[in-house]
């Protein structure tokens, strides 16, 4: 028989090499076509008696197999779709099939009682096995890698919302205990040969090249005995103190459940469904343990935060990072040497990166002293490397000397691209596109980095308009994950594509954004801190507020950031859009509150030494303002923790439909991208736009309807957003529209009470506001169960 | 429906629950039959006339396992008709096998019947019995589960006690137990524990303390916050209550209480089999209830237990003249006091688990049991006795002098 997944070599002693090789694909992943296929050969494999054994290795020279193909995960995610038993008996293939390879297609009991073996099967590996990548070698009976530490062994579908369910959760815990199945399944990182060993998830470290004869060897000596796994004999204990039951393991589920609350606040549930999979499958037998594991991937496939991350987190991240957007005619353009101007904060940090990505830097400052603090910069970030043992001395030494500081204008006239990080005022840049301009070859395209200032009307100082691009980075640099590239209306094809093709090598995350007042960040930021100070002004008490935000998954809270990013800051900005906008300035409503908090109370932020919170001498935050309440006295009934968190997350969520409505981002994945990577919106969403699509537009544009009459029209959402809801459409064409949609009962717990029954009136059930939420609740949930049944 | 009357009540002193307390070496099953042994031998009654047994005991595994309450009616020498059940419902346990004795006898089932409980937290440690509560991933994540000692000082944070308030009812509960016994308070239903020779054990309580005071107590360090701040238990408490900007970690030995061993027994039948054994009824059975609550702040049961009970026997707060709660934690008694506006002179008043400890089955057999004599003793009327309990629950029950 022959397969177009893999090939098969059968050698004189009837051990059969498969050797992997998907097609059209660069690296080895499980495709529908290829788990099929696996599972035809594994049924020939043990019915046939000239077949022996099994080696498994990888055609593919740079990695043995990477996983599951996200874009069938993602096409195949029921996320809101009726299941069938068929469906999920269907789900189950690769698990069964590797089950059959492990155990031979013995039942348990003919293995324990009539002593049945399962012919060996062993593993060579030699490039990175991740996902079910390294699933398909914990189910052979002996796993050999080469001796590379590059090799990436590793589980790694909790960060896309889903877990190992190709037997991934069971087999490692039987391998390697409780707690390191628990750490490797629940934070995705990657062991390297050597550790792997070392936590006995991989049985022999070989010389790389070898790991084929390895296995082979292995196979022949086993094949007259046979092999059982470990987990297949009776009185098999997992190790390091037993499974759940044993009373050894209590306050690792104790403490682990608290820390994965802790880390979660039970907005990722594959983490929640890893642990239930390593508690009830560490009670029972390996067929069981298997139906379970393969009960919780699909109900994680079937909600709406794997489909979500899937989405964003991979998809449109790898397609914004690989350079979506970039104008077709525009041949790749090779930088290697970037001239940046300024060496503060921001223009040392940008060097760094540059550096870092390999290419040569040119850091000009107004004097010498000023132009080595890039240098200063990035020797503080790579000593402390060295310092740690992540990088050698003669590593930190090459990467600094790819960083030129000068204060000669005449050293950038060979460099590939300028990206300026001067002062933000518009005369000072002005004087330094003119200096910089009459060096730099005629085609080198001028970059500047800016977070406020529009880059038209910057552009009007150069005397290549066309050359001229926006960029703008987030502080630090070197750990800020995203950049917007901001064309101005006369930016050139070649312009673009050159801050695409720079951005390739530094890695980060784009999206191209409009040149408006803000671009995409700046605007759907500051709403968000307006929103928490305003509930402060209403008597909200700052802990829910801070809790609140915590809760949603935030990294930090809106007061917390206000501090670090200091009030007064703010409070300057405030006053010059004041300026600059005059008649045409929109309130806040939190104007007098931050003038208040920046110039009567003297809790200007962090750097200031108080802000919401208090602080110590070094700067370390304390506890919260106690005093803000005699200004503003705690309301005597506080909201409650739903509406807080419901007001924190629109306040972010609304600008950003609105920015997306009036085209500012080109497309709802940029929208997505920026707010996640920019602002921290918290990813399991899937960003702002898919959280609206995840709770469909009609239940969004009532909830924002209520917001805005109940706290202020910035909560409006656009008519656009309006239109969508009335024709059923939504941001993504693979979401579930509104009325096909179905809810999980804690997913509609989480929703407000408005949410709910539009929801449910949507499904032609009789509810209003007025009934109690829970009622609904069980309704909505009662008529889906029969739309399922049905 | 026919009254339920207690015609006797007894306990064994409460032994330190270390393998150096004094009941160490009295197996559980043996501890549990000296009770019922007291019991049928005080009242000169026929064991045969009793006809169900239900007894608390929250680790019902090992030695105390199978049907503990069963293994003490034989090893009692009770008739061998006597039936026994094993009830939890943790620390309310004990409290609640007496109400099952006395729905019992209310429903017509028995005549004749016994609740109380046992709990040797010196052999069978707290915990033995596993469960899914705290560790199953689906039930602990899902209910941010806790353990107790988060949840006594998120009351405490949250209904505002501080370090001082909890330690300075813990100084109270100490005098109040060393004077109850001074006063003789409690012999009427000590029964000392004897051992395999018939040699007196322990016949006082082994943990009080007298001579705490704030200054002693101040020295201790907090129990709760290593656990709270580093195994994130904290945070979760804060997910389910958000409005609270950190927990105040105010909770520690001395003003928790104490692990012990111990048992205890409530003799309760109908009127009629009383008065054709020729025994006295002590007091009557007005209502009880138990009631869930939320289960993260867990302890907070009490109060909405004892407002059920006092529904269902038509009173209110004021129509109870003593209330008797377990002092599982002193925030637990401070945040009831404040919820129901008791004064401190109304309740414990002869100290309470701070002092004599916590024998987790046994506990609300204890505790009803010292009301039933305290009624007597100090010629009041009506009790009302109440205990708060793990995964958010409380249990009740009023009685009244007969």
């Amino acid at each position: 028989m022959s397969y177009n997944n893999f090939t098969l070599e059968t050698d004189a002693d009837g051990i059969v090499t498969m050797i992997i090789d998907v097609p059209d694909q660069t690296m080895n992943v499980w495709t529908p076509d290829f788990i099929n296929e696996f599972d035809t050969f594994i049924d020939d494999f043990n019915a046939n008696d000239d077949m022996k054994g099994l080696v498994v290795t990888s055609g593919k020279a740079n990695a043995f197999l990477a996983g599951a193909d996200l874009n069938m995960m993602s096409e195949h995610n029921a996320a809101g779709k009726a299941l069938t038993k068929e469906a999920f008996e269907d789900s189950r293939k690769l698990t069964l099939a590797l089950r059959k390879m492990e155990n031979g297609g013995w039942t348990t009991r003919q293995i324990q009682r009539e002593g049945k073996k399962a012919k060996p099967a062993a593993a060579a590996i030699e490039g990175l096995a991740l996902g079910g990548g390294l699933e398909i070698c914990l189910a052979t009976h002996q796993r050999f890698v080469a001796d590379n530490p590059k090799i990436k062994l590793g589980l790694p579908e909790v960060m896309v919302g889903l877990l190992p369910g190709a037997g991934g959760t069971q087999r490692t815990m039987r391998l390697m205990g409780l707690q390191p199945a628990a750490m490797m399944c629940t934070q995705g990182k990657n062991l390297n040969p050597q550790k792997a060993k070392a936590q006995g998830l991989v049985h022999e470290v070989v010389e790389a090249g070898t790991t084929a004869e390895a296995a082979k060897a292995w196979v022949k000596a086993n094949i007259e005995k046979g092999v059982v796994a470990p987990w297949d004999v009776k009185g098999f204990k997992i190790p390091g103190g037993g499974g759940a039951m044993n009373p050894k393991s209590v306050q690792f589920f104790m403490a682990s459940g608290a820390m994965a609350l802790e880390q979660t606040k039970r907005n990722y549930p594959a983490v929640e469904a890893i642990l239930s999979c390593l508690y009830e499958g560490s009670i029972v037998p390996m067929d069981t343990a298997l139906l379970i594991e393969s009960k919780y991937i699909t109900k994680l496939l079937m909600g709406a935060t794997s489909k979500n991350m899937i989405r964003t987190l991979f998809l449109n991240k790898n397609a914004a990072d690989k350079g979506a957007g970039r104008p077709e005619g525009v041949p790749p353009q090779d930088i290697k040497k970037v001239g940046v101007l300024g060496c503060g904060l921001m223009g040392a940090g940008i060097a760094h990166v540059t550096a870092k990505a390999g290419m040569e830097v040119i850091s000009l400052d107004r004097n010498m002293e000023e132009a080595q603090k890039a240098i200063a910069y990035s020797q503080k970030i790579l000593d402390k490397k060295v310092k740690r043992g992540r990088m050698t001395q003669e590593k930190a030494d090459a990467f600094l000397a790819l960083i030129t500081p000068t204060d000669d204008y005449n050293m950038l006239k060979d460099v590939d691209l300028i990206i300026e990080a001067v002062f933000e005022r518009p005369d000072v840049k002005a004087d330094v596109i003119k200096k910089t301009e009459a060096v730099i070859g005629k085609d080198i395209v001028f970059a500047t980095n800016t977070s406020t200032l529009p880059i038209g009307g910057l552009a009007k100082n150069s005397s290549r308009p066309d050359q001229y691009i926006g960029m703008h980075f987030f502080s630090p640099v070197d750990k800020m994950p995203l950049l917007e590239i901001i064309p101005h209306e006369g930016t050139g094809d070649l312009a673009l594509a050159v801050a695409l093709d720079y951005n390739k090598k530094i890695r980060k995350t784009p999206i191209i954004v409009k040149d408006v007042r803000g671009f995409f960040t700046n605007q759907v930021f500051p709403p968000y801190i307006n929103e928490a100070a305003l509930m402060v002004t209403e008597g909200v008490s700052m802990a829910l507020i801070e809790n609140c935000a915590a809760n949603l998954g935030l990294p930090i809270g809106p007061l917390a950031v206000s501090d670090d990013t200091t009030l007064k800051l703010g409070y300057d900005i405030m006053k010059s859009t004041q300026e600059e906008m005059g008649d045409k300035y929109v309130p806040t409503g939190a104007e007098e509150f931050i003038e208040n908090m920046v110039t009567k109370w003297d809790r200007g932020g962090r750097r200031l030494g108080a802000g919401f919170y208090n602080y110590d001498e070094n700067g370390k935050r304390l506890d919260l303002w106690k005093g803000m309440t005699k200004h503003y006295p705690l309301a005597e009934t506080q909201p409650s923790a739903e509406e807080v968190s419901q007001r924190l997350l629109y306040s972010l969520v609304a600008p950003s439909a609105r920015t997306y409505a009036e085209g500012v981002v080109p497309n709802p994945q940029s929208a997505d991208l920026g707010a996640i990577f920019g602002l921290g919106f918290p990813p399991y969403t899937g960003g702002p736009l898919s959280y609206i699509d995840t709770i469909g537009l009609d239940a969004y544009v009532a909830t924002a309807d209520m917001l805005a009459q109940r706290h202020g029209a910035r909560f409006t959402p656009p008519k656009l957003l309006r239109d969508m809801a009335k024709k059923g459409e939504t941001f993504y064409k693979d979401s579930t529209p509104s009325k096909h949609k179905t809810y999980t009962k804690s997913a509609l717990n989480r929703m407000l009470e408005v949410e709910v029954v539009k929801i449910a009136n949507a499904m032609g059930i009789a509810a209003s506001v007025d009934d109690l939420k829970a009622d609904t609740v069980a309704k909505v949930l009662a008529a889906q169960a029969g739309e399922t049944v049905a | 429906m026919t009254e339920a009357y207690i015609y006797d009540a007894v306990r064994t002193p409460r032994g330190k629950g270390k393998s150096d307390g004094s009941l160490h070496e009295i197996t559980p099953v043996n501890l549990a039959a000296q009770v019922l042994e007291a019991v049928r031998d005080r009242n000169n009654i026929d064991s045969s006339e009793v006809e169900d047994i239900a007894f608390g005991c929250v680790s019902p595994v090992g030695e105390q396992g199978a049907v503990v309450t069963r293994s003490a009616i034989l090893q009692a020498g009770y008739a061998e008709t006597t039936s026994g059940i094993q009830v939890n419902r943790f620390c309310g346990s004990g409290l609640e096998a007496s109400n099952i004795a006395a729905a019992k006898v209310m429903a017509g089932e028995c005549d004749m019947a016994i609740g109380g409980g046992v709990e040797h937290m010196s052999r069978v440690p707290m915990g033995s019995d596993g469960g899914a509560m705290a560790t199953d991933p689906a039930v602990a994540i899902a209910n941010y589960f806790v353990p107790q000692g988060v949840s006594a000082d998120l009351i405490a944070t949250k209904y505002g006690f501080s370090r001082d308030d909890l330690d300075a009812y813990a100084v109270e509960s100490h005098k109040r137990a060393a004077k109850a016994w001074a006063e003789g308070r409690f012999d009427k239903s000590i029964v000392p524990v004897k051992d395999i020779l018939g040699l007196t054990v322990l016949d006082k309580d082994e943990t009080i303390r007298p001579d705490t005071n704030m200054q002693s107590l101040g020295a201790l360090n907090p129990s709760f916050k290593m656990m709270g701040e580093n195994f994130g238990f904290d945070n979760v408490a804060n997910q389910r209550y958000p409005g609270i900007e950190k927990i105040k970690h105010v909770h520690h030995a001395g003003n928790s209480s104490g692990i012990v061993d111990g048992a205890a027994a409530i003799l309760i039948g109908n009127k009629e089999t009383g008065e054709r054994l020729g025994l006295k009824p002590r007091a009557r059975i007005r209502s009880m209830a138990s009631i869930g609550s939320e289960p993260t702040i867990m302890l907070t049961g009490p109060e909405f237990a004892a407002q059920k009970a006092l529904k269902r026997a038509g009173m209110n707060v004021n129509d109870i003249d003593i209330y008797e709660l377990n002092e599982a934690f002193a925030a637990v008694v401070l945040r009831f006091m404040q919820a129901l506006e008791i004064d401190h002179s109304n309740i414990n008043v002869n100290g309470g688990a701070i002092a004599m400890g916590h024998p987790l089955g046994a506990t609300g057999a204890m505790i009803l049991g010292t009301m039933v004599d305290e009624l007597e003793r100090a010629d009041k009327e009506t009790s009302l006795v109440t205990l708060c309990i793990g995964g958010g629950m409380g249990t009740a029950t009023i009685i009244e002098r007969v």
